[in-house]
């Protein structure tokens, strides 16, 4: 199939970037969006341009390196997958693809695609862990008892991957989803107890300061999450904080 | 870290948000069911009216509650507004809203501002006349001019009688409210925390009945005194 690429290209963190046009011909339905990528990068080092950067790291949707914002939506048209589980079948020959990078100010652009998500590592350093000895006298798991619906949320929390689509999408550039995931696998278990009143307070707080909007409950990013993380878990932040406020 | 938890964080504003809208909705419910009196009964609604008009308890505590909760909601919309618009330098060329959110979510201070407006001009068709005979005139009796009849009912058929401009602003007006409701009565229980699997589904559904059927009872009242008198 034959496509028109428009790709966000910027050379540096201080540059102003632009879109630019890109024809692709012959490429295989059967291609990821990546190896689509690929083949464009080889088409301009061939020519003596500089490929586009893009982060991708695992290709299999489990790191959530391969943030592009493709067509107007977070890792492209098709729901509940990262980029790289995208393939070209979900376009059509002589589409028009735009591929720009998830855009926050939170989420400064470092490189092309490639964006800077340590406001999430910040985040999860300010409460995003629980305080216990794991020096060779690790408690075997079924020690602490735990009802089997909450470990199912707690997993389903925990899958969360960062990749930042739930702000990419956000009109607002709300990190809600993301905090409220990784607030909600500790909220639910008791190992995560000791810390949990400061814990919402402390990311939330951070999350603020990083810059990212506030949610408005437009729901976008829990359709454009690649995990399919629920809103419950932006509620579960807003009682888990609201408690750290009243009763701190 | 607690030294950078900010007076107002995000959950914090969302929720002041929340619970005012929460006010405004049950306001809402308040006055719809006193205006469907004007429409089953003349005297029951001049009395009804004349009633929460005086008592001292509606005028000092619940009006200004109310004048608070709704300037403060809409300045507080506006800030959230411009807040999230920082939040983002650089658009996207291309970006499908609709992909993903409703209309109404997405659009909460446009709706929200044609709620506005109209309020500006319900509070010039009502509430400022009412203030100037109360207060500053000083006439708490709520009768006619010289008569010794209630105003209310009357007042509010003649705003409506012969007025189709006015009528069709209402319903318009109503239908942004309709909007605004449709995301913003779910979207406030969400936001105070309540989601749950089995309630959260049917409140969703209450939600869209109260966002329609509450701005249909408002647009039924005035098509009906419009009507009400002969052309
Ligand atoms: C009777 C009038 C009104 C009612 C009943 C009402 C109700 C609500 C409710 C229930 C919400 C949802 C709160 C939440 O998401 O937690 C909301 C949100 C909102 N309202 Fe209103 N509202 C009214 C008037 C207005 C007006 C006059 C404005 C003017 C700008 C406005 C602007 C907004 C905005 C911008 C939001 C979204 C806030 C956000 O989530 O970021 N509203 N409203
Ligand atoms: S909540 Fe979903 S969209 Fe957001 S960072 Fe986690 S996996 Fe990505
Ligand atoms: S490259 Fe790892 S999730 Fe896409």
């Amino acid at each position: 199939m034959n496509l028109n690429l428009k790709v966000w290209r910027q050379n540096s963190p201080e540059e102003k970037g632009q879109m630019v046009d890109y024809q692709l011909e012959g490429i295989s339905e059967h291609m990821s969006f990546l190896e689509m990528m690929d083949v464009l990068n080889q088409k301009l080092i061939n020519s003596g341009e500089r490929p586009v950067a893009f982060d991708h790291d695992c290709r299999e949707g489990i790191c959530g390196s391969c943030s592009m914002f493709i067509n107007g939506e977070a890792h492209g048209p098709v729901k509940g997958t990262t980029t790289c589980q995208l393939h070209m079948r979900s376009f059509k020959d002589g589409d028009t693809i735009f591929i720009e990078p998830f855009r926050a100010n939170a989420f400064p652009v470092i490189k092309d695609l490639v964006i800077n998500r340590s406001a999430f590592d910040r985040i999860q350093h300010s409460g995003g862990y629980i305080s216990v000895n794991t020096s060779g006298n690790t408690q075997d798991a079924n020690a602490t008892p735990i009802p089997k619906e909450n470990a199912d949320l707690a997993m389903d929390a925990a899958t969360c991957i960062g990749c930042g689509a739930c702000v990419a999408t956000c009109k607002n550039s709300s990190a809600m989803l993301f905090v409220g995931a990784k607030i909600s696998q500790y909220a639910l278990l008791p190992q995560g107890q000791v810390e949990a009143k400061d814990r919402a307070q402390n990311m939330v707080a951070q999350m603020d300061a990083e810059g990212f909007g506030n949610c408005t409950n437009t729901g976008a990013c829990e359709v454009e999450c690649p995990k399919g993380i629920s809103l419950s878990n932006i509620a579960r932040m807003n009682r888990e904080f609201l408690n750290g406020s009243i009763t701190e | 870290m607690l030294s950078k938890k900010q007076k107002f964080s995000s959950i914090g504003k969302k929720v002041l948000m929340a619970l005012t809208g929460f006010f405004l909705m049950f306001f809402l419910l308040q006055h719809l069911s006193i205006n469907l009196l004007s429409v089953v009964n003349a005297d029951v609604f001049n009395k009804v009216s004349h009633f929460m008009g005086t008592n001292p308890v509606v005028q000092y505590v619940l009006q200004p509650v109310l004048i608070f909760s709704v300037v403060f909601h809409f300045a507080w919309g506006m800030v959230l507004e411009y807040q999230n618009n920082q939040a983002r330098d650089v658009k996207y060329a291309k970006y499908k809203g609709n992909a993903n959110a409703t209309w109404m979510s997405r659009n909460m201070i446009i709706s929200g501002l044609a709620v506005l407006a109209f309020l500006a001009i319900h509070f010039y068709d009502f509430w400022l006349p009412e203030i100037n005979t109360k207060y500053i005139q000083g006439d708490m009796s709520g009768m006619k001019h010289g008569s010794d009849n209630f105003r209310y009912h009357e007042e509010l058929v003649s705003k409506f009688a012969h007025q189709p401009i006015r009528v069709v602003l209402y319903i318009v007006a109503f239908m942004m409210l309709s909007l605004h409701l449709l995301h913003g009565f779910q979207s406030s229980f969400q936001t105070v925390g309540f989601n749950h699997s089995k309630y959260t589904p049917i409140l969703k559904k209450l939600g869209n009945l109260f966002a329609i059927a509450v701005p249909l009872g408002f647009v039924i009242i005035a098509i009906y005194h419009y009507n009400s008198q002969p052309h």
